[in-house]
């Protein structure tokens, strides 16, 4: 039950500020996203230079990267994750506090990236975890860490608190336990999660 | 009538500022709870509740001993804590009282400057 734009601003012209439980809880929620101090690789050191003086994601609220999972609420999965860190990046994300959310930066927390090929190489963490923001690159600059966390704030601006498109922290059915991958003799078990991620299927 | 009355009993300002300081810690716990009620329930689960170890399987429990020698650096601290609470009210009266009085301050201080003297010859200010 949102307010028409224009009378909100035709009140907001005589000093009468109107709004919706909604709009204020997201506002809320989405102006102060609290990271969690979590680089794996290259894309950190962008991270880095995104939180320094020159790009500033500070002006955005990201400013406090907390180094505990319990009071953050963004994960940026920035950098490879090797199979061997992805039962620790899977119960980190286990651990946080709902509601919580996960951009991954870079190539290589997308799908593998550059190192695909290799041994060791989880070809993209939303195998285990859903992920709300991809950003691509190899490194993304800093404008584009600072485009994904605008995006991550419209989406959040867009969640609603009832009904059947509200996010899974408000909803006591959805599952807030994600299954911690065990690293095995010649790889991870499961190899994925399929409530999380489906192999795309070949057509031939 | 009444309330005439009541405003003018010395205490009703406290009165009031105490209502408000207990309302201004019970209202957000109460408004947290009733939000959890409506719209975002608990949602608990094993791994969420063990104890943080940077990503790995959490080994015993997070309560640990602290070492002993912790201890000197408390004592020190409450030692001189407890002779700033006493040199406070001294240094706002001292111009209304004689010299007797600053004799027997100066004597105090110099009580608890031989006991710091002591604790540093001993070495306890010394890390390690």
């Amino acid at each position: 039950m949102a307010v028409d734009e224009g009378l909100k601003t035709e009140l907001g012209k005589q000093g009468v500020f109107v709004t919706t439980l909604e709009e204020l809880y997201n506002w809320g929620r989405r102006s102060s996203l609290w990271p969690m101090q979590f680089g794996l690789a290259c894309c950190a050191i962008e991270m880095i230079a995104t939180t320094m003086a020159r790009y500033d994601l500070a002006r955005f609220g990201g400013e406090v990267f907390r180094p505990s999972p319990r009071q953050a609420d963004l994960m940026i999965v920035s950098g490879t994750v090797t199979k061997k860190m992805a039962p620790a990046v899977v119960r980190l994300y286990n651990q946080m506090a709902e509601p919580r959310y996960v951009i991954a930066m870079g190539a290589c927390a997308i799908s593998g990236g550059p190192f695909k090929q290799g041994y060791n190489v989880l070809k993209g963490i939303d195998r285990y975890i859903p992920v709300d923001v991809c950003i691509p690159g190899c490194p993304p600059r800093p404008e584009a860490l600072i485009h994904s966390f605008m995006t991550l704030q419209k989406k959040i601006d867009g969640q609603h608190l009832t009904g059947k498109g509200r996010p899974r922290h408000l909803d006591a059915g959805a599952r807030g336990e994600f299954p911690v991958p065990v690293y095995g003799e010649h790889d991870l078990e499961p190899k994925s999660n399929p409530g999380v991620w489906n192999a795309p299927k070949v057509r031939r | 009538m009444l309330f005439s009355k009541m405003a003018s009993n010395p205490y009703f300002s406290l009165t009031v500022l105490f209502v408000a300081a207990v309302g201004f810690v019970l209202a957000p716990l109460a408004l947290a709870r009733l939000w959890a009620k409506a719209f975002s329930p608990a949602k608990p689960n094993a791994v969420k509740n063990a104890i943080y170890e940077c990503g790995l399987v959490s080994k015993g429990d997070a309560w640990m001993q602290f070492h002993s020698s912790y201890y000197l650096y408390a004592i020190i601290f409450l030692v001189f804590d407890v002779e700033s609470v006493f040199l406070l009210p001294f240094a706002v009266a001292f111009s209304g009282l004689g010299a007797a009085a600053c004799g027997a301050m100066l004597v105090f201080v110099l009580l608890l400057v031989e006991g710091l003297a002591w604790a540093w010859a001993k070495g306890v200010l010394t890390w390690g």
